[in-house]
């Protein structure tokens, strides 16, 4: 077992709402903090818990991932834990040299060349002059834009700063590495390359790593703690189920008509023959039959239209579609009614929360009449967590 | 190997010696930190301009000017300074400008470095450091200024000229000193940055910046207390060779600096991460 290199315990920290009297309690902060800070801290008006009692430990080798809305106090916690600010309650132990990506390319002078900005950068994260030096032609090339390096970095774009940022941070070796929200820019290229970086230091270090992309989270992550308002509201080892967790956060059941004509108008959509229900979300087991009930009000309609259903999965990608329907398996029953069944089986799709949208159009000419998005979701249960939106049957033989 | 270990909570560690101790050694561990960061700004500073070192003499310089043309002129009588009223006024200007720097410098250091504190944990000191170097820095330029008024007066040169760079230090750890103790308070709110830079033009009159102090009077007795005056007026008797009057108040006036400088610096050590907390990144 390796040993334990970040210690969390009971971690607290509040926050003020108002600024005049933020900077009021700055200035008893300042005075208490001369006497040594020993009183009990409770919230004083207009102030908030932040961060609310989190504890946490991590070993060398190990990632956590930090997931939870917009000011859930992630990033709270990681200035924490990088020694910005000071807790309220609770204490935080860190052994090692402690890195942090949080802001890439620290200290650049926007007038000052690239070249000069790596030795402002480096001496900010802790480099030493003969450091930089030795390294320099590597970052260089690690950026990838040797032939602007003694250009002003203010003409540099947002994604070349950013390199430069990160090709001189990769140069750290932290035994404890903190990454923010930095990674977003950049292009594909580079954000890869990111992670390859990522990959090779990981088992030197333990990571604490910040991002609202789940596909990042568990790729890297093995162990993860989901805040709300401050809280953890889901801690441990099994990222899938806090990835699932934060997802249904989500989940709105409200419908969008994204478009109308006027012609059809949705009344009810159902899932049938489902599994059960959490938080009035249908769900479905892997390999069941997937049973849509539709049932349209015709405003003006002379021909039965179009239907195409799609699936999309929690981060809107879209995943699959229904076949469209043929003209005759759809009547007009009654004369301003329009109810149908579409049925799937054995549907494969990976465990999740999906949701439909829908497009009904003219048959002949495409022409759209309605255009609906989420108008029901589901969820896929299945035991294991699965990044691909698909989860085949298969069966093996040797041959 | 023993990795090292840092504690993060509420309660702030409160022993002096040991305080000042990681301090210290913060500072020596970002020797190279504080003067890449002096380096960046005296760059950036004279790479977008033309006049470039210029500016920084061009207001002592101007006041200067004023004040010896005020005194050419007759329309103010300043009594006899003993030496060529030129240099006596532009030496007051320019050590006066020395120390009103020094006091906003680490002020202005730690301002200009607000998006980094809030972002990267740092040895906040070498702010402070790289502050004291772009001082000097400025200040040398200065000297060499004054030195060519010393000798195109006729002043001429004396031994004592050769401690003056002593007396400038004097007056840059005076000033960043006193720089130090307002810094938290004037990060929090700007109206410690107004009422100082008000205040500063109040106090130069009572100063013997541009005139000597008067034989007698209400005046004489505010100047004397005036702790300003002695790193004035010794700075200045160095220079033009003259025996320093007020070289024990300096001394003194030194000597309290010394471990005040210490004490402003742990209180800034301890103030840098509730600033943080309350500064916008």
């Amino acid at each position: 077992m390796n040993e334990v290199l970040i210690s969390v315990e009971n971690l607290s920290k509040k926050f003020c709402k108002d600024l005049k009297t933020s900077l009021w309690y700055g200035v008893k902060d300042l005075a208490s903090g001369l006497s040594g800070n020993r009183n009990e801290r409770e919230l004083r008006p207009k102030e908030f818990w932040a961060i609310k009692d989190i504890s946490f430990e991590l070993r060398r080798g190990e990632c956590l991932g930090l997931i939870g809305h917009n000011g859930a106090g992630k990033s709270t916690l990681l200035k924490i834990l990088n020694g910005l600010i000071n807790p309220d309650a609770g204490k935080v132990t860190i052994k090692g040299r402690v890195g942090a990506l949080i802001e890439l390319g620290a200290g650049f002078n926007p007038i000052l060349s690239g070249r000069e900005n790596i030795y402002n950068n480096g001496a900010i994260l802790g480099f030493t002059r003969k450091e930089i030096n030795e390294k320099i032609e590597e970052i260089i090339d690690f950026a990838e834009i040797r032939e602007f390096i003694d250009m002003p970095v203010q003409n540099y774009s947002s994604g070349m700063k950013v390199r430069l940022g990160f090709a001189v941070a990769a140069q750290m070796q932290p035994d404890v590495l903190i990454i923010d929200e930095v990674l977003a820019v950049g292009d594909l290229g580079f954000v890869l390359k990111c992670f390859k970086q990522i990959d090779t230091i990981l088992p030197k270090t333990a990571i604490v790593f910040v991002s609202h992309s789940m596909p990042m989270v568990s790729r890297i992550c093995n162990q993860i703690i989901l805040m709300d308002r401050g809280e953890s509201i889901f801690q441990g080892e099994d990222v899938g189920k806090a990835i699932d967790k934060y997802y249904t956060r989500f989940v709105d059941n409200e419908s969008n008509v994204v478009f109308t004509d006027g012609s059809i108008d949705l009344e009810d959509i159902e899932l049938l023959d489902t599994f059960g229900y959490e938080k009035n979300i249908p769900q479905l087991r892997w390999g069941d039959n997937l049973k849509l009930a539709f049932k349209f009000k015709i405003n003006s309609l002379v021909a039965i239209p179009a239907f195409h259903i799609s699936i999309f999965d929690k981060e809107q990608r879209p995943v699959a579609i229904f076949e469209p329907n043929v003209e005759e398996l759809i009547s007009l029953n009654d004369s301003d009614r329009i109810e149908f069944i579409v049925e799937h089986k054995n549907l494969q799709l990976s465990k999740g929360i999906y949701s439909i949208n829908i497009v009904v159009s003219k048959m002949a000419n495409n022409e759209p009449l309605l255009r609906m998005n989420g108008i029901a979701s589901f969820q896929v249960l299945h035991q294991t967590d699965t990044w691909p939106p698909f989860l085949l049957k298969s069966s093996y033989q040797s041959i | 190997m023993e990795l090292e270990t840092k504690v993060y909570q509420k309660e702030g560690n409160l022993r002096i010696g040991k305080l000042l101790k990681e301090s210290l050694a913060d500072i020596a561990r970002s020797r190279f930190l504080s003067f890449q960061l002096a380096k960046r700004d005296i760059q950036a500073q004279y790479r977008q301009s033309y006049l470039g070192i210029i500016w920084a003499f061009i207001t002592p310089l101007a006041t200067a000017f004023v004040w010896i043309f005020l005194n050419n002129s007759g329309t103010v009588r300043i009594t006899d300074t003993g030496i060529p009223y030129p240099v006596y006024a532009f030496s007051g200007t320019l050590l006066w400008s020395i120390i009103t720097e020094s006091i906003n410098s680490p002020m202005a250091s730690t301002n200009s470095a607000k998006s980094i504190l809030s972002k990267i944990n740092f040895p906040k000191e070498a702010l402070v450091v790289s502050g004291i170097y772009k001082l000097l820095f400025n200040s040398s330029i200065k000297v060499v200024l004054l030195l060519i008024f010393v000798f195109f007066y006729g002043v001429g040169f004396h031994w004592s000229l050769l401690l003056f760079p002593i007396s400038i230090l004097g007056g840059v750890l005076f000033g960043t000193t006193l720089g130090l103790f307002i810094t938290p308070l004037g990060l929090l709110y700007k109206d410690i940055g107004r009422m100082i830079s008000f205040g500063l033009q109040f106090l130069m009159y009572v100063t013997p910046v541009v005139y000597a102090i008067p034989k007698s009077g209400i005046m004489k007795t505010i100047m004397e207390l005036n702790p300003f005056t002695p790193i004035i007026l010794t700075a200045r008797d160095l220079a033009v060779g003259f025996p320093p009057t007020y070289l024990t108040y300096f001394l003194i006036v030194i000597a309290c600096c010394i471990p005040l400088f210490f004490i402003a610096l742990l209180f800034y050590r301890i103030s840098i991460p509730i600033l943080v907390e309350r500064m916008s990144a």
